[in-house]
């Protein structure tokens, strides 16, 4: 086994690090690699894509796996594919896509492991229909804390299943899952793009129409305030059929390579380069760049599903204090918390870069599974905006009194008495966990933080 | 641990009844805060602070905490461990001013103060230190002194004790990094406050509350030191390089 090796460790936006032994193992080595964790424990971490503390153990061991060839397996009869914990999204679309097949739910980013997807039960723009993905895993490999591998699903072992799917890691580390594909005809997406003018409008809008497509999300400019407040460009859409390409995309209908066109470079200045003035001028050419309404338009999945991919490293462009995403759900019925949290954040000058706002479908039977019926918000902040943590706390105080919750894979903020209040099936949960792992060998940052572990 | 805002959850102030250490504290105290622990030598004063600090989602405990009896020291920063989880922030805020004309020609008042200042510090901070390590995170703040920048003939054994602390915070901050532990050294100048009670302010004076403003600012972005005001580390930057003869006579109380 490799020895581990003392790194600091960041999640996404950069904000609050700690040190930790970290190692790369394959799947065979990591009962060896467990028996080296300490009294802080271990923790399994993908490609860092959570925004906060999450996929970090301060003090602890901090175990990648790492991906082979030969980690995705795809039975194409049936649709599925059995793939390694440590491959990531962009490593499955590559091997799927060209034999017609797309992942179930995709994050805005491809650039996340299997495992953490399913640690933190991803959602993407197709919740409103599809739900998150752990409504589309048939199994799970698992390890558990004391170094016996397990295997649960929806069937076997529903109860354990449930608990980690959503889970952030706490309950065991995944080797492989089985995924059900959607098949698709091409890998070309028919997007409607609209401008809507003000929040009521979105609203309303999405109310009416998100359920006829698969795919739906609004892109919120937050910086707008008055009568602008709220507006939005509006995005639809759904795998293109053979018939929507023209004759030289029909070429090549599963054609896929999808690249990044810049990184930026490791040296940003380190008040960053994202500020107000930036990114309010920013969302304005976003907003007026969007066509009032255009349909039918083909689009590839990276610009469809993963905008940001093609940059790499944006992370970066908030300077040395980094930024913290913020995201919620409230329930449907609770649209003026919404507006609240809108016309607050509007009016605090905090610029937010890009929000996202969409629809929730059903939530599904995990007792930590974030998504819920509902709207759900999605913002960056940079870290260094002025009485943001009042901001926040105030945030907080309207989401939680609306009945709404936070979401742990991008936390940055949240309390142990707010998750008390907001996951009131914690208890249930520990439960399961304390059967499985009595003696907390799985820790992280975010589970001490917020009183998971 | 902290959140992404940098504001902690768990602090502990050594020298809970500082009054530079409790502005800090007060300073830091946020929604998200659980625990503070002061402690001190005086629980029953360190009761008091602690009353004017409490509130129903806040946590704050005294612990009888001295800095001469430093084969304790260990001990004391592994209970706080267990008993609070990870420590988020440790203040160094504990040190003797003693009387300049008393301590520069009396020994045992020099030792008595030299104890408490740099021996004191340096065990109790490398404990604490310890225990940060274990965790992988964790910010020390070091109560400094400009009084330790150059040392002044009214005050030797404060001044020395100062620069003794703050070279150490330097060595020991630096160590640090690599394990994830922030070192923040404060220096501030002449602050108005009960330990300078009927002394004269000097030039640049400051306050308690000025002092911890400061602080947490540079301890949010994550500053290697801070003075207060800011202009003395321009002043000392002079200061530091005047002739000895010079810097003897000039009348700095």
């Amino acid at each position: 086994m490799p020895n581990p090796s003392r790194a600091q460790l960041w999640g996404w936006g950069r904000t609050n690090p700690t040190v930790a032994e970290e190692v790369t193992v394959t799947a065979g080595g990591v009962a060896a690699a467990l028996k080296e964790a300490g009294p802080r424990g271990a923790l399994a971490r993908g490609l860092g894509r959570s925004y906060g503390d999450a996929a970090q153990n301060g003090g602890g061991l901090v175990l990648r796996l790492a991906a082979g060839a030969g980690d995705v397996v795809l039975d194409a009869a049936t649709g599925r594919a059995t793939v390694g914990a440590g491959v990531s999204v962009d490593q499955l679309l590559r091997v799927i896509v060209p034999r017609g097949f797309f992942v179930p739910v995709t994050p805005g980013t491809r650039f996340v492991t299997i495992g953490g997807a399913i640690a933190s039960d991803i959602h993407g723009k197709n919740h409103h229909v599809d739900g998150s993905i752990a409504n589309y895993i048939d199994s799970i490999t698992m390890m558990l804390a004391d170094g016996s591998t397990t295997l649960v699903g929806p069937r076997d072992n529903p109860a354990l299943f449930w608990a980690t799917t959503g889970g952030m890691g706490l309950t065991g580390i995944m080797l492989d899952a089985t995924i059900r594909l959607l098949p698709i005809e091409t890998s070309r997406m028919r997007v409607d793009t609209s401008r809507v003018p003000d929040l009521d409008t979105l609203l309303a809008t999405m109310s009416s129409g998100d359920d006829d497509v698969r795919y739906s999300v609004a892109w919120i400019d937050l910086v707008a305030k008055g009568r602008h407040l709220g507006r939005s460009v509006l995005s639809r859409g759904d795998h293109a059929r053979l018939g929507d390409l023209d004759a030289r995309q029909a070429v090549d209908p599963f054609a896929y390579g999808p690249h990044q066109i810049v990184a930026v470079p490791p040296i940003v200045p380190s008040v960053g380069v994202l500020n107000h003035a930036s990114i309010a001028a920013f969302n304005e050419v976003w907003y007026r760049k969007a066509p009032k309404l255009r349909t039918g338009e083909i689009q590839g999945i990276g610009t469809f599903f993963h905008p940001l991919d093609f940059v790499g490293s944006w992370n970066r462009l908030y300077g040395k204090r980094g930024m913290l995403q913020y995201q919620f759900v409230v329930p449907f019925g609770q649209e003026h918390a919404m507006r609240t949290v809108v016309e607050r954040l509007s009016a605090s000058g905090a610029p937010s870069f890009l929000a996202v706002l969409k629809r929730f479908g059903e939530a599904n039977p995990g007792p930590l599974s974030f998504p819920r019926a509902g709207w759900t918000l999605a913002l960056d902040l940079p870290g260094a905006s002025r009485g943001l943590g009042d901001l926040l706390h105030g945030l907080d105080r309207v989401v939680l009194d609306a009945g709404g919750r936070h979401y742990f894979a991008k936390d940055s903020h949240m309390t142990p008495d707010a998750v008390r209040r907001s996951y009131p099936r914690l208890d249930e949960w520990k439960a399961i966990r304390d059967e499985v792992d009595p003696h907390r060998v799985w820790q992280s940052d975010l589970g001490r933080r917020l009183g998971l572990i | 641990m902290e959140n992404a805002l940098g504001q902690p959850q768990t602090i502990v102030l050594f020298g809970g009844t500082s009054e530079i250490g409790l502005a800090i504290v007060r300073k830091l105290l946020n929604p998200t805060t659980r625990t503070a622990v002061l402690a001190c030598r005086d629980t029953e004063k360190g009761e008091r602070a602690a009353a004017g600090l409490r509130h129903d989602s806040l946590t704050v405990d005294v612990v009888e905490f001295d800095a001469k009896a430093t084969e304790t020291h260990a001990d004391l920063a592994r209970t706080l461990s267990e008993k609070y989880g990870d420590i988020d922030v440790a203040i160094m805020a504990f040190a003797l001013l003693g009387v300049g004309e008393v301590t520069s020609v009396d020994p045992a008042a020099a030792v008595e103060i030299a104890q408490v200042n740099f021996t004191g510090i340096v065990s109790s901070t490398i404990t604490i230190a310890n225990q940060m390590r274990l965790q992988g995170h964790g910010s020390i703040v070091m109560l400094s002194s400009v009084a330790g920048e150059r040392v002044r003939r009214a005050n030797p054994v404060y001044g020395g004790t100062k620069a003794g602390v703050d070279g150490f915070a330097q060595g020991l901050g630096d160590a640090l990094a690599a394990d994830g532990v922030h070192m923040l050294i404060v220096r501030p100048g002449f602050v108005i406050s009960q330990m300078t009670t009927g002394l004269k302010p000097a030039p640049f004076a400051t306050t308690p509350e000025k002092v911890a403003d400061a602080t947490v600012k540079a301890l949010t972005a994550k500053r290697r030191t801070v003075w207060v005001p800011g202009t003395l580390r321009y002043v000392f930057s002079v200061l530091r390089h005047l002739p000895g003869p010079v810097w003897r006579r000039l009348p700095l109380g």
